[in-house]
């Protein structure tokens, strides 16, 4: 099978090119970097299948960012019989300047014209011919969005993937042209592949390159030794740089004829960024939409119209809650009109899932099957898997609205404005956008990092992100909170919610400062991006994003999850000689006695040893491990169980197996005589501990073996620490000045530490760092910098 | 009149005479069309002044002040 490579710059709608030739639905986005991985497909359509590769965009082939070295690595060493370079004609002379690179590889060469449609919308034009003529290789107008051109690009391509081509350089006029030529000569007989773009690159002092061919190089500096080029001196980086610039100017660029002679225009896009990114409006507007996006989300009162008009409820106006029809009405309304994002929420639930569930849970107990496997069905599957879909449709509604901001370019703009502040924790405005997707899910955010060019900046997001509470993490949030409410008179379920997702953020702002501080130090990485132009989001685009995410979710739902949920039922309904035991003998089960043992551990954080079948707790930890949505999903399941335990309880009423989860948490926590304050901690401690696994595995392959493995002390360390000050505050409210000091005499150390005012010595480390020369001082991962990590950690 | 990039007014432009600064930095100051004798406009500056929007080759990039500091201007047009 031939193999086509698609390169070009980030943004220029290189993913929607790879989308409409492969039909696969992936992640497509209006934001520089979305791409970061290496992806394949297969276009059909031509006289034999070919698989498409879906390079990560980049503007260089310079060797600085990890993009850039996997795209040239992959032309270099992978050989693709054809590479498509996609050109934003919007953006004509800065994305040619990839081409100009590109073209120095004996790679065959297709230039994909990308975007013409908004081009001719100005009144501008290009001359495509033209440009072919001009660069050597063909030229193909297409529209990757509506699908124009591709067919004719893909046979054009495929043509090319026949023939052979030498890599040419537009660098032909400038004065070093014969130190290329010599050059690359010299690699030609040393039998280097791509001689002209190793040439080039070696001329340019080219990091990797260097390293490559120390011997050649000694021919460079000779040459620069004894040439200075006018006012570039032997700075021959800048050269190449303004060479290749230059070379588009005069020869490529006329090939666009533009409508309007005005140099620095005003676009729309600039009326709209005066008010967005206004010096005065800009952080209250992005506050607002913030809000708004919550508020379409979660609200139970959109536009707070109940609360205001006192609008009464179903059952104030004396309708049947068990007529089907008003069933109906209550999903849209109920003493105040639901926002879209609750309306989804209980069709779903109430009417979708939870009558289809019922149905079938119905037939299986009338089934005849014996007693065991009917309960392994109905509590252990179809609970499991039915509290695990009612969290889709707030995850997808959330989904959505972060998808519309990101397609709509406004997301660009977030980093932009937050850029500043940012900074100030030493992260970028780039950070920003993969913490805020962590509040969808974890996974895709935490891939998302590889846009941030700096390792260190990455592996502090990265460590971060599960602490942006993902939607999986919500339901814990919603019925902990809920089942609070219920059985206290505290405020209500939004504030704790609400507050709780702060408290998030601010752990994770105090992590980052911490590492940042101590074992990431490191220089406030670079922030240079573009600001796409505002555009109207597509709805292919979106719908393709939702799929995407609900497919995931859906999966996960009948894969991982169901897979512990019945590990955990069994566990649950089994004793250590494997026999059967009834909902009423939970307490010998293997479960309990596995989280029994390691119980007393919890105990500083509210749901240890002091409290009556602490161990639930422990064990929905645990099962959280797996995913976070099994939470929720066995508490509900060890509450039908400590029920059956303790029928006195008179907790007859509550509808435990509730998608909410509400009423189970409200039986846990009459059954268990937990504190408000341990339910805090219980929370805070899910929301900073080691994510799913999902996560998990994610933050492995994106930190490597050494940086992972820390990273699971550090959230395992966190959230033993929050936990803890959390349910100690929350009992004795002086603990709070304790913590206090705790953390001003940890903060005054560190600054003293990296002031150089006090030495730590840590003479048994140093010792074994000498031994291991491979491990410097600037790595974090070392083992001396290490342990002052543990002990910050501690401090959050 | 010389100035450095990130002394620049909203609506200011001018030409590129010389860029400050190594490795990674620079060079992706190269890469973006910031070369000697690009023409550059600043766009727009972020809320809290920082960082900038330009208009450089014809199309818009934010940088830093700190990366705008490296890049010497001369002002055209008064």
């Amino acid at each position: 099978m031939k193999y086509f490579a698609l390169a070009g710059n980030p943004n220029c709608g290189k993913t929607t090119l790879f989308n409409s030739l492969t039909g696969s639905t992936a992640h497509v986005g209006n934001w520089p970097g979305v791409t970061v991985d290496k992806r394949d497909g297969v276009y059909k359509k031509c006289a034999e299948p070919v698989a498409i590769v879906d390079l990560p965009g980049i503007y260089s082939l310079s060797p600085y960012t990890p993009e850039e070295v996997i795209a040239r690595n992959y032309i270099l060493d992978e050989k693709p019989d054809c590479v498509i370079n996609i050109v934003d004609a919007t953006n004509l002379i800065r994305n040619l300047y990839l081409t100009t690179q590109i073209l120095e590889i004996d790679v065959p060469l297709i230039i994909a014209l990308n975007m013409m449609d908004a081009v001719e919308k100005t009144g501008d034009s290009i001359d495509a011919k033209e440009l072919e003529k001009r660069l050597g290789v063909p030229v193909v107008k297409i529209s990757a969005l509506q699908e124009v051109g591709l067919h004719e690009l893909m046979e054009r391509a495929f043509a090319e993937s026949q023939k052979e081509r030498k890599g040419t350089t537009v660098l032909k006029e400038t004065p070093i042209a014969h130190l290329i030529g010599d050059v690359k000569i010299a690699l030609s007989g040393q039998k280097v592949a791509n001689p002209l773009f190793h040439a080039i690159k070696l001329v340019e002092g080219d990091e990797i390159e260097v390293e490559m061919h120390k011997d050649t190089l000694e021919m460079v500096d000779e040459f620069k030794r004894t040439h200075t080029i006018g006012s570039f001196g032997n700075d021959f980086e800048v050269l190449i740089a303004d060479g290749r610039y230059n070379y588009i100017t005069q020869h490529f660029a006329p090939t666009l004829t533009r409508k309007s002679k005005h140099k620095f225009q005003m676009t729309r896009s600039d009326k709209a960024d005066r008010v967005l990114t206004n010096k005065w409006a800009g952080i209250p507007i992005f506050l607002v939409i913030l809000f708004a996006i919550f508020h379409l989300t979660f609200s139970e009162d959109f536009l707070y119209l109940g609360a205001i008009f006192g609008l009464p409820t179903l059952a104030e106006l004396g309708l049947d809650l068990d007529n089907y029809g008003v069933r109906w009405l209550a999903c849209l309304y109920d003493g105040a009109i639901f926002s879209p994002g609750v309306i989804i929420n209980n069709i779903w639930n109430n009417m979708l899932v939870g009558e289809l569930f019922g149905w079938i849970q119905g037939l299986i107990e009338g089934s005849g099957m014996p007693t065991w496997l009917v309960g392994l069905i109905n509590n252990g599957v179809i609970d499991g898997v039915g509290a695990v879909l009612s969290f889709l449709p707030p995850i997808l509604v959330l989904f959505l609205f972060f998808s519309i901001l990101e397609d709509s370019g406004y997301m660009a703009r977030i980093a932009f404005i937050l850029d500043r502040l940012l900074r100030r924790f030493g992260l970028s405005g780039r950070a920003f956008m993969p913490m805020i997707m962590g509040f969808g899910c974890s996974v895709p955010a935490m891939i998302n990092t590889r846009t941030l060019a700096d390792d260190r900046e990455r592996t502090a997001t990265v460590r971060v992100i599960p602490f942006f509470a993902c939607g999986a993490k919500l339901p814990i949030l919603t019925a902990i909170a809920g089942g609070i409410v219920s059985i206290s008179n505290i405020g209500n379920a939004d504030v704790i919610t609400y507050s709780m997702y702060v408290l998030g953020v601010v752990i994770a702002i105090l992590s980052v400062l911490i590492m940042r501080g101590t074992t990431l130090k490191g220089e406030t990485p670079p922030f240079i991006m573009e600001l796409p132009a505002y555009h109207a989001p597509q709805f292919k685009n979106l719908m393709i994003h939702l799929w995407d995410k609900a497919k995931h979710f859906i999966k996960k739902a009948f894969t991982v999850i169901l897979i512990s949920t019945v590990i955990i039922w069994v566990l649950t309904h089994f004793n250590f000689s494997w026999g059967f035991l009834d909902d009423a003998q939970i307490n010998d089960s293997i479960l309990a006695g596995l989280a029994q043992l390691v119980q007393p551990l919890f105990t500083p954080l509210g749901f240890g040893s002091q409290i009556k079948f602490g161990w639930v707790f422990v064990v929905a930890i645990i099962a959280g491990l797996i995913a976070k949505e099994n939470v929720v999903a066995t508490l509900a399941t060890l509450a039908a169980c400590l029920i059956a335990v303790n029928p006195g309880a008179g907790l007859g009423g509550l509808d435990i197996m509730a998608e909410d989860g509400v009423d189970a948490v409200h039986a846990m926590i009459e059954l268990t005589q937990i504190t408000v304050p341990a339910l805090l901690s219980f929370i805070a401690f899910n929301m900073t501990t080691i994510p799913c696994f999902a996560a998990v595995t994610t933050a492995r392959s994106e930190l490597g073996k050494k940086r992972f493995g820390w990273t699971i002390v550090f959230w395992l360390v966190t959230s033993y620490v929050t936990g803890a000050a959390m349910y100690t505050i929350g009992s004795w409210w002086w603990t709070l000045f304790i913590w206090l000091a705790v953390v001003a005499t940890a903060v005054t150390l560190i600054i003293l530490y990296n002031k150089g005012k006090i030495k730590i010595s840590i003479p048994k480390l140093r010792k074994k760092n000498k031994s291991k020369p491979s491990c410097c001082s600037e790595c974090s991962s070392c083992p001396s910098k290490c342990d002052s990590s543990t002990r910050d950690d501690e401090n959050n | 009149m010389q100035k450095t990039l990130d002394q620049f007014a909203i609506g200011e432009h001018g030409v590129v005479r010389h860029i400050a600064g190594e490795g990674k930095m620079r060079r992706r100051l190269l890469d973006m069309g910031i070369t000697p004798g690009a023409e550059i406009m600043l766009r727009k500056k972020a809320p809290l002044g920082d960082p900038l929007e330009i208009t450089v080759r014809g199309y818009e990039l934010t940088l830093r002040a700190t990366e705008a500091q490296l890049v010497t201007m001369e002002r055209c047009g008064g």
